[in-house]
C-alpha cells in the first residue's frame, strides 16, 4: 500500500504508524455536562466501515507528520493524502 | 479366500481402534464390507445403523476401512441443505465456528428448537477456514483464564461429543522467553493459569534445548532464556471443527441455511422481531449475531456502534516437509508463530497488518516482518518454499477481549471481539452464548464479557495497551 505524502511523495505504508479514524481529532469539550459518556464513546466507539474510511496515519519513520489518508478498507485503494494540521486549520477535520 | 484376509485385517483394527466406536455398527459395518458379496437384505443392515435421512449418523473407523475398500462410494452429504422457514425461535447470524457451536449447544445441551444459522456465504467460509488452528488456555486475567480453560476441557471431549474426527492434538505450545522481565511475565501467567486450573511448566534454556535444539538460542538482539510451556494446548483442523459441529447441530434438527446473507433487523419498539436476508423476511424470538470480522458492518444495520475495527491478519503455509516441529512455538518478540500441520506444511503468522480493513489480504510489510522474525528465530525456514498466502477479517476489540452479552435491543445478542484469538474459544464461546440466549444469564466463565464493561471502567485488557486495536 503507498500512500501519496503531499510533501514527500509516494511512500510505502510501512514506513507509518496508524492510529485509526479520523474522528479521533474532534476531541469532546471535557467540561460539557455529559463529557463522561461522550468520552467514552469517543475513545471506544467506532464506524468501523466496510468503504470509504478518513485515518490518521503518522509518517513515523519520514517527516513525522500526521496525515489524514482516504482510504478503500474493501480494496486499500488510498483515494487521497492531506496533513492533518491543514485539515485542522480549515476546520475541516 | 480374499474376504477373509480383508476380513481379519479389519477385524485387528477394530480391536486397536478405542476411538470413538459403535459395537453395532461395527459388526454391521464389518459385514458391509462385504456388500458386493453378500445379498441385498443383509447389506441394507448398513442404512439402518449408519445412516439416517440420507445423512451419516455415525462415523468409526470400520466406516472408513469399508470406504476405502469401496471407492469411498458411500459417503453422504453430513448436513441437509434446507430453504429457510418463516419464523424460528431462534436465528444465529454467521456460520463461521461460533455460529455453528452456539447452534449445536443450544440444540443438544440446551435442549431447544427451531433454530437456524444464518449464512451469507458457504459454511465455514471465514475465519473458522483460514486460522492458524491454535488452541491454549495460556491467558492471564480472572476475566478471560477460566473462560479459556473451560474451552479447553471442551476441546478434550470435543471429538466423542460430536463424533466427528476434529483432529485436536495436545502437541503443546512453548512460548519464549528472551529477558529476566519476560520470564517473571510468564512466570506470573503460568502461576495465573495453574490457579484457574490449566496446566503450565517454566523451562530453562537447558528445557528448550532438548525440545527444539535447532532454534537460534544465540540471536544478539533475542538470545532465548527459556520458555512457558502449556502441554494441554495444541492445535485442532481448522474445517473440521466446522464440520463437526454443524454436522451435530444438523442432525439435533438445526437448519444451516447457506448462501443466506443478512441484509437488516426488524426493530419494533426496542424489540428485534427478525432478520431481513437476500432469502427474504426471516421473523425470529431471539438473534444472535456472531460474524466475527463482519461484526461492525451487521451491527450498524441494527444502529449500533461497538468498540471493534476491523483488521487484516494474514497466515503463511510452506510446502510439506518432513516432521521437525512437533509442538506449536510462539516467538512474541519476534512477531512470528509456527507449528506443523500434519501434512507438513509449516504453518505461521505474526501480527496483524495494523489499518482498518475488510479485504481477506493484507500488505507486503507484513510478510517481510513475519518472515524475517521466523529467520531469526529458525535460520532453516529460509530453504521451504511458501505455498499459500491468506488473510482474514478479525473483529480487534479496544481490550483485545470479546464479548458475549445481551444488547440495548431486546431479544438481540452479540458475541464479538475475538481478535486473533478466536479459534481456541469456538467451543466455550458456542457454549456460553447459547447459556446466554436460553437462560438469559451470562455463563459463569463469560459473566466479565459485558458490553458495557469500558463505560463502567472494567476492560480486560491482557497487554495493558488501552484502547488502541492493532496494538493488542
Ligand atoms: C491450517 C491451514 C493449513 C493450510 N495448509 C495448506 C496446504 O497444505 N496447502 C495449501 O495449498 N494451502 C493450505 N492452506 C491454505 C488454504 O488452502 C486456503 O488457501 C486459505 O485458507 C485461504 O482460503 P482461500 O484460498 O479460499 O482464500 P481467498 O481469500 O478466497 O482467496 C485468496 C487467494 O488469493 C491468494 N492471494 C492473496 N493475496 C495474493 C497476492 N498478493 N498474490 C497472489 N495471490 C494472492 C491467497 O493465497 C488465496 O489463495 C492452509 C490453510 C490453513 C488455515
Ligand atoms: C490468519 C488467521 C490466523 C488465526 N489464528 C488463530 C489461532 O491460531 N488460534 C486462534 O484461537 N484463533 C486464530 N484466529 C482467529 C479465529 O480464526 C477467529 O477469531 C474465529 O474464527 C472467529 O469466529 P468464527 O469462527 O465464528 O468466525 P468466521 O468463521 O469468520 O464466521 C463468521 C461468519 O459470519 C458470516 N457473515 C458475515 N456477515 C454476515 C451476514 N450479514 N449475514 C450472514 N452471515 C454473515 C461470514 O461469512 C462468516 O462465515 C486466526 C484468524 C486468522 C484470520
Amino acid at each position: 500500500m503507498l500512500i501519496p505524502h503531499p510533501l514527500l511523495g509516494l511512500r510505502d505504508s510501512s514506513e507509518f504508524t496508524y492510529l485509526g479514524d479520523a474522528a479521533l481529532l474532534d476531541r469532546p469539550d471535557g467540561m460539557a455536562p455529559d463529557a463522561a459518556t461522550r468520552f467514552h464513546d469517543y475513545v471506544h466507539l467506532r464506524d468501523n466501515p466496510a468503504g470509504i474510511h478518513r485515518e490518521l496515519w503518522f509518517h513515523e519513520q519520514g517527516d513525522r507528520s500526521w496525515l489524514i489518508v482516504t482510504r478503500n478498507t474493501i480494496t486499500h485503494e488510498v483515494l487521497s493524502a492531506e496533513l492533518s494540521r491543514d485539515a485542522m486549520k480549515g476546520g475541516a477535520a | 479366500m480374499r474376504n477373509g484376509v480383508e476380513g481379519e485385517s479389519i477385524l485387528q483394527l477394530i480391536l486397536l481402534s478405542g476411538n470413538n466406536f459403535d459395537e453395532l455398527s461395527a459388526t454391521v459395518n464389518i459385514l458391509s464390507v462385504f456388500d458386493k458379496y453378500l445379498p441385498k437384505h443383509i447389506a441394507s443392515l448398513t442404512i439402518r445403523t449408519g445412516i439416517r435421512d440420507g445423512r451419516s449418523v455415525r462415523y468409526s473407523g470400520l466406516r472408513v476401512i469399508k470406504e476405502a475398500l469401496t471407492g469411498h462410494k458411500g459417503w453422504q452429504p453430513i448436513w441437509r441443505n434446507p430453504d429457510p422457514q418463516p419464523a424460528y425461535d431462534y436465528v444465529i447470524v454467521g456460520g463461521g465456528g461460533h455460529g455453528l457451536a452456539t447452534a449445536y449447544y443450544l440444540a443438544k445441551t440446551f435442549k431447544q428448537s427451531r433454530i437456524a444459522v444464518l449464512e451469507k456465504s458457504w459454511l465455514g467460509s471465514g475465519n473458522i477456514g483460514r486460522n492458524t488452528t491454535i488452541i491454549r488456555s495460556n491467558y492471564l486475567l480472572p476475566g478471560n483464564e477460566p473462560f479459556y480453560e473451560f474451552s479447553m476441557k471442551l476441546w478434550e471431549g470435543l471429538e466423542q461429543e460430536f463424533n466427528f474426527n476434529a483432529m485436536v492434538s495436545q502437541r503443546g505450545i512453548l512460548n519464549l522467553i528472551h529477558s529476566d522481565g519476560q520470564r517473571d511475565a510468564y512466570r506470573r501467567r503460568g502461576n495465573a493459569m495453574l490457579l484457574a486450573g490449566a496446566d503450565a511448566e517454566l523451562l530453562d534454556q537447558g528445557d528448550v534445548r532438548a525440545m527444539y535444539p535447532w532454534l537460534n538460542f544465540d540471536n544478539a538482539r533475542f538470545p532465548i532464556k527459556g520458555g512457558l510451556l502449556q502441554r494441554r494446548a495444541g492445535t485442532a483442523r481448522h474445517d473440521g471443527v466446522a464440520w463437526g459441529y454443524a454436522r451435530g447441530a444438523d442432525l439435533a434438527g438445526v437448519d444451516l441455511i447457506q448462501n443466506c446473507e443478512v441484509t437488516g433487523f426488524r426493530i419494533e419498539d426496542g424489540r428485534v422481531r427478525g432478520v431481513e436476508t437476500s432469502r427474504g423476511y426471516i421473523a425470529a424470538g431471539k438473534v444472535g449475531v456472531a460474524v466475527a470480522g463482519s461484526s461492525g458492518r451487521v451491527m450498524a444495520m441494527a444502529g449500533m456502534r461497538l468498540p471493534i475495527e476491523s483488521h487484516v491478519l494474514q497466515a503463511f503455509v510452506t510446502e510439506g516437509l518432513k516432521p521437525v516441529i512437533d509442538g506449536v512455538i510462539t516467538f512474541g518478540a519476534g512477531h512470528f508463530y509456527v507449528s506443523q500441520s500434519d501434512k507438513g506444511g509449516l504453518v505461521f503468522g505474526g501480527d496483524i497488518d495494523g489499518y482498518n480493513s475488510y479485504a481477506q489480504r493484507g500488505n507486503l510489510g507484513v510478510i517481510e516482518d513475519v518472515a524475517q522474525g521466523g529467520m531469526a528465530l529458525m535460520p532453516m525456514i529460509g530453504r521451504a518454499r511458501l505455498l499459500r498466502i491468506w488473510g482474514g477479517i478479525m473483529d480487534m476489540s479496544m481490550d483485545g477481549t470479546p464479548i458475549i452479552d445481551r444488547t440495548p435491543i431486546e431479544g438481540l445478542y452479540l458475541n464479538a471481539g475475538w481478535c486473533y484469538g478466536g479459534f481456541k474459544a469456538t467451543p466455550a464461546s458456542g457454549y456460553a452464548f447459547a447459556h446466554l440466549l436460553t437462560t438469559g444469564t451470562p455463563h459463569e466463565t463469560a459473566r466479565f464479557m459485558r458490553f458495557d464493561r469500558f463505560e463502567r471502567g472494567y476492560p480486560i485488557d491482557e497487554k495493558g495497551m488501552g484502547a488502541t486495536p492493532n496494538l493488542h
